[in-house]
């Protein structure tokens, strides 16, 4: 038998049997503190008593960790305690959303709902009448222009930014950022008095591409900066000091290296406009009949099938289309986000 | 501002370097120095030579470097030391024109290659920096190409035309000494390489081009002994056929790979050339109080 035959690993910076029961007497008092709490003051509801417990639960921890370790230890468990309620807090609003659209949505689900549209049927027909497709195709169609509007302006404007580094870039920078932050109607009624009112004078599926343009070049441009500025300056120098022109450094070096990235770039903005509802509403006139023509007639979309299903119904079969078509948009925009994240994942283990 | 021309050519006689063999270890600087023969200027006309004359380099209002004229004879190796800030690194970049990618970066004096200004209206600068090389401090091979495409990636960047790439990419890195541990290798990504084989992929890419004049900018700080060791010896099979120049804070590594040493100082202000001499003279027989303390390790 050698030394280390005798030697088991382990792990002796875990907590012991008695700390953690410590923490589990605490974790009780807590729980009884709170429901004192709830019946002893004003606070009611389940909000009031998650509000009870995380006062009742800080304070009993910043009183044990006190004892035992003085101030500084008290304070640390006082920002643990807080920062675990604050992702509690945040993840709530998220698992509840999907957790509600799944549970009401699933039912609605049908084959139909891909094959069909709703130029035979109103939203207060039974579900398995009519479907999402002019919808799916309407988004379809509408995002990928967006897409082909969007992809060359963006990411010239953050080559621009990170790699020309123009005297405007400063001022350019600012205004993307801006942009950014444009509410969504602003960039519908914006297509709508600038081209839909004084141009067209009707209402496509191309105006609501260039409405969803608006909300996503700042998005793409922004995130594909910031990929982009992650490139070591050496990288650039290298490929110029090797006698290439600017260009050919940025087309043979900068882009490959940062590929992927702008790919999730690209997949984020999508993502960002997929669901916009306020200025597709606006500019396309909202079809029912799928309309594979998109500078011509109204062209429906996902959240257009939704916002109708919710507006003008009112009965078991329109409250059920809803949760259907928001099922529908949360596992498109799932999909994309899931994209990017694989993609993105991808790149930092290569 | 002395040059190469003006060094006393006694110095570079081989016989000082033919004693010190008998040593085992060399002790000092200078004992390193005079342990390798002294190309003489003039003597093997490979590559080309460069010329600083009167070269000022600004970033914003900061003068960095103040009135700088050295020759670097063709196929010579210049070692670039002092302390850090003295210029050395904005020196090098104004020899290929790199300097000016500083967004506030401004310059005065004439670089010139092969005779001819380098800073001349009109010139390209692309063929500029075709023709003089540039390894960087870090190794920064490409990341989002193999091994071969990483040797091959200065001809493609600079659209030039080669017959067989093969024979290239085998040629660049057996002179870059990295033939054997990447020749089963080369459709590897560059980042499966350690750090000095990364630099030596570095060099390899730089020669690939065909430069004249090869810098190097502390080409070994991020690296270990082994892998400095191995770069000096690329080092030297390299300055057989191009001319060199390498900033380094290593005295040692100065002593062990060049034949000529700049010395360069800031006393706070702009960077100022001392003194450049043959490194074994310079090491074993600085002229200037300043230099003579740099090498003896008083300060910097």
């Amino acid at each position: 038998m050698t030394v280390a035959d005798q030697v088991k690993p382990g792990m002796p910076w875990l907590p012991t049997k008695k700390e953690k029961s410590q923490k589990f007497v605490s974790f009780l008092l807590a729980l009884i503190a709170s429901v004192v709490l709830l019946f002893g003051t004003g606070l009611n509801g389940k909000l009031g008593w998650v509000f009870a417990f995380f006062i009742s639960y800080v304070s009993i921890s910043f009183i044990t960790e006190y004892r035992k370790a003085g101030i500084p230890a008290a304070q640390d468990s006082l920002l643990t305690s807080i920062s675990r309620f604050a992702i509690f807090l945040a993840v709530i609003p998220i698992v509840s959303i999907v957790a509600t659209v799944v549970s009401k949505g699933w039912r609605g689900l049908h084959w139909g709902l891909f094959t069909q549209d709703m130029s035979q049927a109103t939203v207060n027909d039974p579900i398995t009448n009519g479907g999402m497709l002019a919808a799916i195709v309407g988004t379809l169609i509408m995002v990928g222009l967006a897409l082909i509007f969007t992809l060359p302006i963006s990411i010239l404007t953050a080559l621009y930014l990170t790699e020309i580094k123009g005297k405007f870039a400063g001022i350019i920078r600012f205004l993307v950022q801006a942009m950014s932050g444009v509410p969504s109607i602003v960039a519908g009624l914006f297509i709508l008095s600038s081209i839909v009112y004084p141009i067209t004078q009707s209402y496509s599926g191309l105006m609501g591409a260039l409405a969803l343009s608006i909300l996503m070049i700042p998005t793409v441009a922004r995130t594909a900066e910031e990929v982009l500025l992650l490139i070591p300056s050496d990288l650039r120098e290298a490929g110029l000091a090797l006698g290439a022109t600017q260009w050919r450094t940025v087309a043979m070096v900068v882009v490959p290296a940062v590929k992927s990235g702008l790919v999730t770039a690209i997949i984020l903005g999508v993502a960002r406009v997929v669901g916009e509802t306020a200025p597709i509403i606006l500019v396309t006139g909202g079809g029912d009949a799928t309309n594979l023509n998109p500078v011509s007639g109204p062209m429906g979309s996902i959240p257009f099938y939704v916002w109708k299903s919710f507006l003008l119904g009112g009965t078991e079969e329109s409250s059920q289309r809803t949760w259907a078509g928001l099922l529908v948009l949360l596992i498109w925009v799932l999909l994309l986000f899931m994209a990017a994240r694989f993609i993105s994942s991808r790149t930092r283990k290569g | 501002m002395s040059t190469h021309d003006e060094v006393p050519q006694e110095n570079s006689q081989p016989q000082s370097g033919d004693k010190m063999k008998t040593t085992t270890t060399p002790h000092s600087l200078a004992d390193v120095a005079n342990a390798r023969a002294v190309k003489s200027p003039g003597t093997q006309p490979l590559g080309s030579g460069l010329e600083a004359r009167g070269v000022h380099a600004w970033f914003g209002k900061k003068h960095a470097l103040k009135d700088v004229t050295l020759d670097f004879a063709a196929g010579t190796v210049t070692a670039l030391i002092g302390p850090s800030g003295c210029g050395k690194s904005t020196f090098l970049r104004t020899l290929n024109r790199m300097h000016e990618f500083i967004p506030t970066a401004a310059l005065a004096g004439e670089v010139l290659l092969g005779g001819k200004d380098i800073y001349a209206a009109g010139t390209d600068v692309t063929k500029i920096r075709l023709r003089v090389g540039m390894v960087f401090q870090k190794p920064n091979p490409f990341p989002s190409m193999t091994i071969g495409q990483n040797v091959l990636s200065g001809i493609k960047l600079a659209q030039l035309k080669v017959s067989n790439t093969d024979d290239l990419m085998e040629e660049c890195l057996t002179r870059a000494g990295l033939w054997d541990e990447a020749k089963d290798r080369l459709n590897e990504h560059a980042s499966a390489l350690s750090g000095g084989q990364q630099q030596r992929l570095c060099i390899a890419r730089s020669l690939a081009v065909r430069p004249e004049v090869l810098l190097m900018d502390e080409p070994c700080s991020a690296l270990d002994p082994g892998s400095t060791f191995r770069i000096e010896q690329t080092i030297s099979e390299l300055s057989q056929t191009m001319t060199i120049v390498i900033v380094t804070h290593n005295m040692q590594q100065a002593a062990r790979v060049s034949d000529y040493s700049a010395f360069m100082l800031s006393d706070g202000g702009p960077g100022e050339l001392i003194e450049v001499a043959p490194t074994n003279e310079l090491f074993s027989r600085p002229r200037d109080k300043r230099t003579e303390d740099y090498v003896t390790g008083r300060f910097g």
